[in-house]
């Protein structure tokens, strides 16, 4: 469902060595991105907990942004490892709840690369416009539709 | 007349485990007999819904639930059950985390009912007949429950004071959870009862044979496998739950060379059993080579939601809905 006023609430959980610096860098060096990114800072992407991006949907986020290292660059040597592994079984899991994997997104953004940050936020700001508020997806209808029957 | 405690038993949508999982408490049962008098249980005794409605409010001590809330029937007597008692626990992983029911909350209403009603393979129904809640034929009306949207573990349906875990929960889970709750020292509520704080691996007579670290190149399905004897399920590639399951059962399933499927639900501090599962089993996966994870996911896991959320689907962080259904 196509809505173009529709603004889309993004959570970004970037870790505090590459992708939080790029949003930094980003930041001081006036790089403007659609305003409906919120970021939280974790050590590392590795620390993401899979808990953490459920809550997120179900609180209202229509999508989230894993930002990590790139690989071999993690400052803890494999957390963002950990996090690519977590993520692909992730996605094949929310696919399964009813939840469009497409809201879910990892990238590799180093302290760098703020154009790169620019950039990914920029299309998955367009990309979530496309697919529409999360209250769409079939795991959230399920939600709504008990609340009236009950 | 008689002066016991009196409870009460009952069962939602469940498939019979937890009532059996009662009367194999065998002479035990006797004890509680003798401490309590059951005032409902339909399972195995004739009582009706008139006889739980004319008890006073809080008049039972203790209603035993099992089964998750899957429609309008079970919705009305566990609040029932709720009104007349004092204490409500929630038996066994569905009335818990809603068990394996639970899982069809993957799936629409629709979905489920074109299954069993149209498309299943042995299904006969060319007028393409479906359950109405309110049927009428030849002026007579007949009511039949409402089958909802979704399946509901207990406690998104109402309040419930405690809970015993398990698929369904052992003999002495329910001897350790009944010694408990008679002997007046009652836990904080919402505790678990019966089962132990420490994750299953601390009982597990193979822990000693699991190495520090465990890394997988492949994992292995017990359907097309067969373990080897007295060595830890994990490391021989079996998705063992045990590191994310609470413990209690006495390692069970391991026992018979069976690797744990979770049915003691999440360890204290966790909220979403599914989601804990899922991050430590891919953790596991050595390789960090995008298509080869892909590659090792898919071929071992044709359905992961069906093994990181056996029981715990409804309870899912996205599912949650506290009390939801109690306030209307």
């Amino acid at each position: 469902m196509k809505n173009n006023n529709f603004e889309p609430k993004l959570l970004g959980i970037f870790c505090n060595w590459c992708t939080y610096l790029a949003a930094d860098l980003a930041g001081v060096s006036r790089m403007d991105y659609p305003a409906n990114l919120r970021i939280v800072r974790t050590m590392c992407s590795g620390r993401i907990d899979p808990q953490f991006i459920l809550w997120a949907f179900r609180n209202g986020a229509d999508g989230v942004l894993i930002g990590g290292c790139h690989p071999g660059d993690c400052h803890y040597i494999e957390g963002n490892y950990k996090t690519l592994r977590r993520y692909k079984l992730l996605k094949r899991v929310l696919k399964e709840m009813g939840i469009n994997d497409k809201r879910l997104r990892l990238e590799w953004i180093s302290a760098s690369e703020g154009e790169k940050l620019q950039r990914v936020v920029k299309e998955f700001v367009e990309e979530i416009k496309n697919l529409g508020p999360i209250s769409n997806d079939e795991a959230f209808k399920k939600l709504l539709t008990s609340t009236k029957g009950g | 007349m008689s002066e016991k405690p009196k409870i009460a038993l009952y069962w939602c949508a469940s498939c019979g485990g937890c009532e059996e999982a009662v009367v194999d408490l065998a002479e035990d049962i006797l004890q509680v007999v003798e401490k309590a008098e059951i005032v409902f249980w339909p399972v195995a005794m004739d009582f009706k819904r008139k006889d739980v409605e004319n008890l006073k409010d809080g008049e039972i001590l203790v209603s035993f639930i099992n089964g998750s809330v899957r429609n309008s029937e079970q919705e009305e007597m566990v609040k029932l059950l709720r009104k007349k008692s004092k204490i409500v626990i929630a038996f066994g992983s569905c009335a818990y985390t809603g068990g394996i029911p639970g899982l069809a909350n993957s799936y629409s209403k629709e979905e489920i009912m074109n299954y069993y009603y149209k498309e299943g393979l042995t299904v006969f129904n060319p007028e393409d007949k479906r359950p109405t809640p309110q049927y009428i034929e030849k002026n007579l009306a007949f009511e039949i429950p409402e089958f909802y949207e979704r399946v509901y573990a207990l406690d998104q349906v109402i309040d419930v004071d405690y809970y015993i875990p398990g698929c369904a929960p052992t003999r002495n889970v329910v001897k350790n959870s009944i010694d408990t709750l008679f002997s007046g020292n009652l836990p904080p509520k919402g505790s678990v009862l019966g089962a132990s704080s420490k994750a299953l691996c601390n009982e597990c007579p193979l822990n000693d044979t699991k190495p520090e670290k465990i890394t997988l190149k492949e994992f292995k399905r017990i359907d097309k496998n067969q373990p080897e004897k007295d060595k830890c399920l994990l490391i021989q590639g079996f998705a063992c739950l045990g590191p994310v399951t609470r413990g209690g059962c006495e390692a069970l399933c391991v026992k018979a060379n069976y690797p744990c499927t979770g049915c003691f639900g999440p360890l204290d501090g966790i909220e979403d059993y599914g989601a804990k599962a899922l991050s430590f089993l891919a953790s596991l996966i050595d390789s960090n080579n995008e298509e080869e994870i892909e590659k090792i996911i898919n071929e071992w896991m044709p359905n992961p939601l069906g093994i990181v959320y056996k029981y715990s689907l409804p309870k899912s962080l996205i599912f949650e809905t506290k009390n939801k259904k109690n306030g209307g």
